[in-house]
């Protein structure tokens, strides 16, 4: 038996296995994105703006109740709520609102908006034109501020689903915003 | 065949402490894993018996609610990672060599290493108990952000504790895996090899693959935490579900990595004692191989509260439900091996039948948790907690007891005290079932896991398991009794040693001398 030369072999064989297993732990990160954003699962929705040209003729047929929420984040001591929340709009229809968010401290705070669709079947419809959520919100001490919302719900939205709420959950980004700007903060372009 | 065994052939082991630290010898290094786990089962057995303390009676009367959670973490990452992990890994040093015809593990030198990496891993671990802001308190799991944003500042250590437990692992894998593989006697085809080398085998293969995605995820974390990373901080753009998905990627197939040698043990206790051949070897080696990939694809029947798609849910109820099947062919398979065989009850195959009966138990618990509707009721209830501990105590640890029984002539040439043996399984078996059958009940009326304090409703059954966790706990100290004494001295051992044994390590003599098989012998 030669087992000297067997062993090399394996033994790098195995190696290399662990090698890529490492490397596929850090692959799902992407891979996770990219499911979410392929299949609409989790309630992920783009945070690129959508293009107005391409949203579809307004159907009239019907009407679809959006809700907004908003939370805040453990912690975040700003005051944040929607303009409305709730609203009927047919599909294709654009859609203008704010969300109003207040710095409540004595300090100089920035914030980051994250959404989320639910049900999740519908966050590839809900396409946003400009949102808040698409930049940090600075805001000075005691500062009130209306951070705008324009979407629409694609005319191709599936007929069973009457109603979409639309997530905000307010984060407090002051410490990290530096780091956060510098390492491009994952998926958030 | 091999010249540097040839020239140490005619040596003892070295004198002293050296003998201990720079053994290259697979028995030495058996020994020292099996002796390490013990110990750490019993400082894992001392956290357990604190928590269970606490919760005798409802309201606070030992600890503080933070130092709980420190011990229910420090309790499941020792008790994982330190106790069954090495265990299994000590049996597999001393028996696969003995097993497939070789003069020792393939890479001597390595397996030095990933021994003796654990020690500092496990005392870094110890420490962070006395660290500023106090050990992890985040469970077994560190769910993110609990063990990122809101960690104490120990997690630093703790992560790179991991680190060096998964490195000690992967060594350890690869050692197993060349041995079984460049190793074996000439004549001892995969299909003749022992079902205890068949699991590790597979065992080792799971062990490559899924230890460098914890690696990975810890380090995530420890980006996340020191260098402004968001990978779990929804903040930045991260994900906390992400952490989940990656960990269980791990965490699933670990669980398989803590059984799978236990099946491997029991298929080879059942047989002796029952004086068969194994029934059904062929579908034993299929079964573990596919329970070993089908437990690639369900981790996330732990997160089935975590608001996944409805197509989610189905697929991974289906695909854990899937994994019942081949279990149940082991089963059935022990089973038919004891039917009609010439049975006798010495306390390995105590331990043995207690595995399969409670095992089985515990797969039940299992399939009712793989149930996405109903899991929404059971997910983070005693239930669950009932589950692992059935699947892991009576199951892994009863294995390993069993094999420890089974092996333990050969190991020191002695014969145990059977008496101390039965009295052993006895107090483990009935203390067992009293710990962790009435947490079935308590967790399907509600009682969550994880809490230092509960409601009174539940005050009975939780008095009732404190005590069986105490007896089941002290009568461990039997079990080290009996071992030490059967080191000592003790009837005198046949190469044999019982009467229905089957395979190689029955054919040298006990106690196996400090170098076996120099010249590896013919398996027809
Ligand atoms: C028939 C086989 C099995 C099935 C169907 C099964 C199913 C499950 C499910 C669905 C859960 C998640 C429960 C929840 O958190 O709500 C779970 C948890 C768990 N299972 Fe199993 N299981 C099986 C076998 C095993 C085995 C063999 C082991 C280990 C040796 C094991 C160890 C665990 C552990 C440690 C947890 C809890 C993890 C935690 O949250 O801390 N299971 N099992
Ligand atoms: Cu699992």
């Amino acid at each position: 038996m030669n087992a000297p030369r067997n062993h090399k072999r394996t033994v790098t064989t195995l190696i290399l296995g662990c090698v890529l297993m490492f490397g596929f732990g850090f692959a799902l990160v992407p891979l996770y994105d990219v499911f979410c954003r392929v299949t609409g699962l989790n309630g992920k929705v783009e945070l690129v703006p959508a293009h107005p040209e391409k949203l579809g003729q307004v159907d009239k047929t019907r009407q679809v109740k959006l809700q907004l929420v908003a939370v805040n984040n453990e912690t975040m001591p700003w005051r944040f709520k929607p303009e409305n929340s709730i609203v009927e709009l047919s599909p294709g229809e654009m859609y203008q609102t704010a969300y109003i968010a207040r710095n409540l401290t004595s300090g100089f705070m920035i914030a980051q908006a994250v959404p989320s669709v639910s049900p999740s079947e519908a966050a590839p419809y809900l396409n946003k034109i400009n949102c808040f959520c698409f930049e940090r919100q600075p805001l000075l001490a005691q500062e009130e501020k209306a951070m705008p919302l324009v979407l629409s719900v694609d005319p191709e939205l599936p007929k069973h689903i009457h109603t979409i709420t639309l997530s905000y959950t307010l984060f407090d980004i002051t410490p990290e915003s530096e780091q956060v700007a510098a390492i491009g903060g994952g998926s958030l372009r | 065949m091999n010249s540097t065994v040839a020239a140490t052939h005619h040596h003892g082991p070295a004198s002293g402490i050296g003998r201990w630290l720079f053994t290259t010898n697979h028995k030495d290094i058996g020994t020292l894993y099996l002796w390490f786990s013990f110990i750490m089962f019993l400082t894992g057995g001392c956290m357990a018996l604190l928590i269970r303390a606490e919760l005798f009676q409802p309201g606070l009367q030992l600890i503080q609610p933070d130092f709980f959670n420190q011990m229910t973490t420090m309790h499941g990452l020792i008790m994982v990672f330190g106790a069954v992990m090495p265990a299994f890994v000590g049996l597999a040093n001393w028996m696969i060599p003995m097993m497939v015809g070789a003069p020792d593990m393939a890479l001597p030198r390595m397996n030095n290493w990933s021994f003796w990496i654990l020690p500092f891993a496990f005392s870094m671990m110890l420490l962070t108990l006395f660290m500023e802001g106090g050990a992890p308190n985040f469970g077994w799991t560190f769910y993110a952000p609990l063990s990122t944003t809101y960690a104490p500042p120990s997690v630093t250590y703790f992560i790179f504790a991991v680190h060096m437990m998964g490195i000690s692992s992967i060594m350890g894998a690869i050692n197993i895996i060349a041995t079984i593989l460049n190793l074996r006697a000439p004549g001892m085809t995969l299909m003749k090899m022992p079902l205890f080398v068949w699991t590790w085998l597979i065992t080792a293969f799971l062990l490559i693959a899924v230890m460098p995605v914890l690696a990975g995820v810890v380090t995530m974390m420890l980006m996340d935490i020191h260098f402004g990373t968001s990978f779990f901080n929804a903040a930045g753009g991260g994900d906390p579900v992400l952490f989940q998905h990656i960990f269980w990627f791990f965490g699933h197939p670990e669980v398989y990595i803590m059984i799978l040698p236990a099946f491997g043990i029991v298929s080879e206790i059942i047989p002796t004692f029952a004086r068969k051949r194994l029934f059904g070897y062929a579908s034993m080696v299929y079964a573990t191989a596919s329970i070993a990939i089908l437990s690639f694809v369900v981790w996330a029947h732990h997160m089935f509260t975590v608001g996944l798609p409805l197509a989610g849910e189905l697929f991974f109820m289906f695909a854990t439900m899937l994994i019942a099947v081949p279990t149940g062919v082991k089963v059935f398979n022990w089973v038919a091996t004891m039917f009609r065989g010439s049975m006798t009850f010495e306390t390995p195959m105590l331990f043995a039948l207690a595995f399969v009966v409670l095992f089985t138990i515990g797969g039940f618990s299992g399939l009712m948790l793989a149930i996405a509707p109903v899991d929404f009721q059971y997910h983070d209830t005693y239930f669950v907690v009932a589950h692992f501990h059935y699947v892991l105590v009576p199951g892994a640890v009863f294995a390993i007891m069993a094999g420890a029984y089974y092996w333990l002539p050969k190991w020191c040439g002695n014969y145990y005290n059977e008496t101390m043996g039965k009295v052993h399984f006895w107090c483990s078996f009935i203390g067992v079932n009293i710990t962790f059958f009435p947490m079935h009940f308590i967790g399907l009326a509600g009682m969550p896991r994880r809490i230092p304090d509960y409601a009174l409703q539940f005050a009975d059954f939780n008095a009732v398991a404190t005590v069986g966790a105490f007896i089941f706990g002290f009568s461990q100290l039997i079990f080290l009794y009996n071992v030490i004494s059967c080191i000592r001295k003790g009837k005198q051992a046949s190469a044999e040693v019982w009467e229905g044994s089957h395979g190689l390590e029955w054919t040298i003599p006990s106690p196996a001398p400090y170098h076996s098989f120099s010249e590896p012998p013919q398996v027809k």
